[in-house]
């Protein structure tokens, strides 16, 4: 992918010389140095809290070096905020999304730099026409007039560097760009990358997706604990290089498989629809059965009916149409209280919108769905209650200070241990996993892994989602893949190949995109 | 970590935890504070008769607030709290003296427990009339209470034509006599209105602190999404929160007309702002999730007493209602810096963990 021939004559457009940022209690930046070279993908990569998204947050304005500087094509500058590193041609694109829900795709991409006519009058006409043209170059039909709380995540992230896009950067920077996209849709955004290199714009990529670093990075820059630990051209990079230099040690291997018998079903879902908003089946005849002790992963594009295939499970839709069954008999339950009650668990996607309660104690997070567990006639004993979090907390290797501290100070990969902690003690039957490792580093994603492991050993049925094929292949007893709602092909972890599953994940899918998000209203 | 950041941190670190401490006591403090300035400031203010009657006047409000409190932890407001004590008033008021026409040349009078029973639950009534507007029929809770806000004061007025039901005393003969030991009665040296005080706010804080309904009402309102997906009912718990509002509301309406031994339609006017006041006041959070109920009451009592005192001290009631509103924005300033500071210490110990680990 990436041409070597010219890696070294890339020239340096940013240089981030000694830079240290001290927030209070930590050392999140120490005498770090950093050169973005134009045309070219810089690659930056380091655990969790290792300090890229600090460095990120210095160069794109959003806060101030303790000490250290930065210079522009040789200039030493001082960005006060996110517009003045705006002006100089700095780009960014969050890794958290920051889009107004409320709001149109095309008001979102010119937000705070809206087009217009003598500086009152919004001019809707040319920011809707530049949208849809962003959208055509990012090869989705995205509709402008759309609103973006009704896109998907994986859509939104499409808007979101859309966004940075149109602001014509010089200096991109990507923070996990590729976390909420499907294959296909990495595949289109590596080539907006290419496009982008092309035109001479220096790309700060940052992802914890090392496979796909080595493939679209030229120069790679490690991060470990707020210092550089290595920094070179991408060329002879190898995985355990990458590895070696973030975590310190040899690779963790989280695709060891423990082996064990598996149990009799613990789960069947018999001909299972949900109809969509604009006509259509989202989840299209889904049938799939599951045996205690078995991880089946489901992999499939954005908008394949995985997500929804669980909130049906989940009781979340009422239109939802088709049979479940525990243990063999039927889920007849309507409510999520119920289901929880037959042994079914989710960790949902949305970690911060629907896994947690980000301004209450990770005691009362954790122990929000089991609170039956410790209350004897209306009285709950916080003291037992203390110990079966504290219990958790041990076996799951969460990092704490306090349980009593809001669950909002941890990190990702502690924070979706503390949903996993929630949903174990339902004493669940059937774990549903929504993107079990979306947003968390390496190490917290070995241990995740591990735990799933342990927990089938143990005798769990569980059932995860993901767009990470590396993460399906080496995770799975069984793979379903899934396109358009319908359950395309269903593999055994000996059968299955990458490019199988690629292949039938796409099936039905055209050239043209498959969502045609509502417009009536403007038609008329 | 270097050696310069974590000797600075281990410094700060008492320092912050003292100041955190002052800041989540703040209620308690100011409540010392003018306590301490009328005590020296206002003449009488120490005497045991005037405590007896700011806490009348305080437990007003705080019933008010408590059952406000709740609402405004699960991310909602109740407008319509002044108007059900109007209304429950009333209702207390109709039930005594003219008795329910059962439409056969009968008319049926109640005895004074069946009244109190019936007056709570027209109270309860309206609360469940808020929770389903805004359970059922997604109407925003403060436009849902706005509007019971009205239908409640008008029902309360037309019940009279606007005019004053006097003199509850009730006739023994139906066993409807003895309303006024609600408002004036004492049982060991401590009016009544106390003593149900005590009983609800003691009933509240347990249901808060050690029930799961306690902690749905905190998960509702920090996050509604994420706690349904935790099977809590979140519609459930809506419902038990502004009934419980609509309950503290009906005893507020008995306390007051049995305090006049009479009952006017226009009681209770204004007296949601109060509660809304005396909650924030305590340390609630008006975007939800956070909230005490030993701080609403506390908070009731500041309020009480800072009005109560500036009146004996003979300040204008017009500079009284400046002092208020300054007092519930310093609150709600010193609030702001608590989070931020709780926050930064959370941060800090969570850092401090993972340095030793690395």
């Amino acid at each position: 992918m990436n041409n070597l021939s010219y890696s070294e004559e890339h020239q340096i457009g940013l240089t981030v010389r000694g830079a240290t940022k001290v927030y209070p209690g930590t050392l999140a930046l120490n005498e770090a140095d950093f050169d973005v070279r134009l045309g070219a993908v810089n690659v930056l990569v380091g655990e969790n809290g290792a300090g890229k998204s600090t460095l990120m947050k210095v160069i794109a304005g959003v806060e101030q070096l303790t000490s250290g500087e930065i210079a522009l094509d040789g200039k030493r500058v001082r960005f006060a905020d996110t517009r003045a590193a705006a002006a100089h041609g700095i780009g960014i694109v969050f890794q958290e999304l920051n889009l107004f829900p409320n709001m149109t795709v095309a008001d979102n991409i010119f937000i705070a730099r809206e087009k217009t006519r003598g500086g009152v009058d919004i001019d809707s006409r040319s920011q809707r026409a530049e949208a849809a043209s962003l959208m055509k170059r990012l090869e989705h039909d995205i509709l402008p007039d759309a609103l973006v709380g009704e896109l998907s995540i994986g859509e939104q992230q499409i808007v979101e560097i859309a966004k940075a896009l149109a602001q014509d950067a010089r200096i991109l920077i990507m923070d996990e760009p590729t976390s909420a996209l499907s294959a296909a849709e990495v595949e289109i955004l590596f080539r907006v990358i290419k496009d982008l290199k092309k035109s001479g714009v220096g790309i700060i990529y940052i992802s914890h997706r090392l496979e796909e670093l080595i493939r679209i990075g030229d120069y790679i820059t490690v991060l470990r604990d707020g210092c550089i630990t290595g920094s070179r051209s991408m060329k002879g990079v190898e995985v355990s290089w990458i590895v070696r230099n973030m975590i310190g040690a040899a690779s963790k291997d989280f695709s060891k498989s423990l082996t064990h018998q598996l149990g009799a079903e613990v789960f069947r879902a018999e001909d299972i629809c949900l109809p969509s908003k604009n006509g259509g089946l989202v989840v299209d005849r889904v049938s799939m059965s599951l045996r205690s002790g078995e991880i089946v992963g489901i992999y499939g594009l954005m908008g394949a009916g995985r997500s929804e295939f669980f909130e049906c499970i989940m009781a979340q839709h009422l239109v939802c149409t088709g049979k479940f069954y525990v243990d063999g008999k039927p889920l007849d339950e309507t409510s999520v209280a119920g289901r929880i009650e037959r042994g079914i668990a989710l960790i949902p996607e949305d970690r911060k919108g629907a896994g947690l309660v980000q301004i209450l104690p990770i005691r009362e997070n954790m122990s929000l769905s089991s609170l039956m567990k410790f209350t004897r006639r209306g009285h709950l004993s916080i003291k037992k209650e203390c110990t079966a979090v504290a219990d958790m907390v041990r076996d799951l290797f969460i990092k704490v200070a306090s349980v009593e501290n809001p669950v909002s100070s941890l990190s990702g990969g502690n924070q979706q241990k503390v949903v996993i902690g929630k949903a174990l003690m339902t004493n669940p039957k059937l774990l549903l996993m929504d993107e079990p490792s979306r947003g968390i580093d390496i190490g917290a994603k070995a241990e995740v892994f591990q735990e799933m492991r342990k927990l089938a050993a143990d005798g769990l049925g569980i059932l995860f989602v993901t767009s990470d094929l590396e993460e399906v292949m080496s995770l799975s007893d069984r793979i379903l893949v899934m396109s358009k709602g319908r359950v395309i092909k269903e593999f055994t972890q000996q059968e299955a190949t990458e490019e199988q599953i690629i292949a039938a994940s796409a099936v039905g899918h055209t050239t043209t995109s498959q969502k045609t998000p509502e417009n009536r209203e403007l038609q008329i | 970590m270097t050696s310069i950041a974590s000797a600075g941190t281990a410094s700060g670190n008492s320092n912050q935890t003292w100041l955190l401490l002052l800041l989540k006591l703040r209620t308690f403090i100011a409540l010392i504070v003018v306590f301490a300035f009328f005590a020296f400031a206002a003449p009488n203010f120490l005497s045991a008769a005037n405590f007896v009657i700011m806490s009348k006047h305080v437990a007003l409000n705080a019933f008010l607030a408590i059952g406000m409190t709740f609402v405004i932890i699960t991310g909602g407001i109740d407008l319509s709290v002044g108007s059900i004590v109007g209304l429950c008033g009333m209702v207390a008021g109709w039930l005594i003296l003219n008795g329910v026409d059962i439409g056969i040349g009968y008319t049926l009078y109640f005895n004074i427990f069946e009244i109190f029973a019936i007056t709570l639950l027209v109270g309860v009534l309206f609360g469940a009339i808020n929770g389903a507007l805004i359970t059922k029929l997604n109407v925003a809770p403060f436009i849902a209470t706005l509007g019971t806000l009205y239908v409640a004061r008008g029902l309360a007025l037309l019940s009279s034509d606007g005019a004053t039901f006097p003199n509850l005393v009730g006739n023994p003969e139906y066993g409807s006599n003895g309303l006024s030991v609600l408002g004036s009665g004492n049982f060991m040296g401590i009016p009544v209105s106390i003593w149900i005080l005590i009983a609800v706010g003691c009933g509240a804080a347990y249901i808060a602190g050690r029930t799961p309904l306690g902690r749905h009402i905190y998960a509702v309102g920090g996050n509604e999404h994420a706690a349904a997906l935790s099977g809590v009912k979140v519609n459930r718990v809506k419902m038990f929160v502004y009934m419980f509002s609509g309950f503290c509301a009906a005893i507020v309406g008995l306390v007051i007309s049995s305090q006049l031994v009479a009952a006017h339609p226009a009681t209770g006017e204004t007296f949601e702002l109060n509660a809304i006041a005396a909650a924030v006041l305590g340390g609630t959070s008006m975007s939800g999730g956070r909230g005490r109920i030993a701080g609403t009451i506390i908070g009731a009592f500041v309020i009480g007493i800072l009005s109560d005192g500036l009146v004996m001290m003979g300040v204008s009631s017009f500079w009284q209602t400046v002092i208020k509103g300054l007092v519930i924005i310093a609150a709600v300033v010193v609030d702001q810096a608590q989070q931020r500071l709780q926050a930064k210490v959370a941060l800090q110990q969570q850092a401090a963990l993972s340095t030793q680990e690395g």
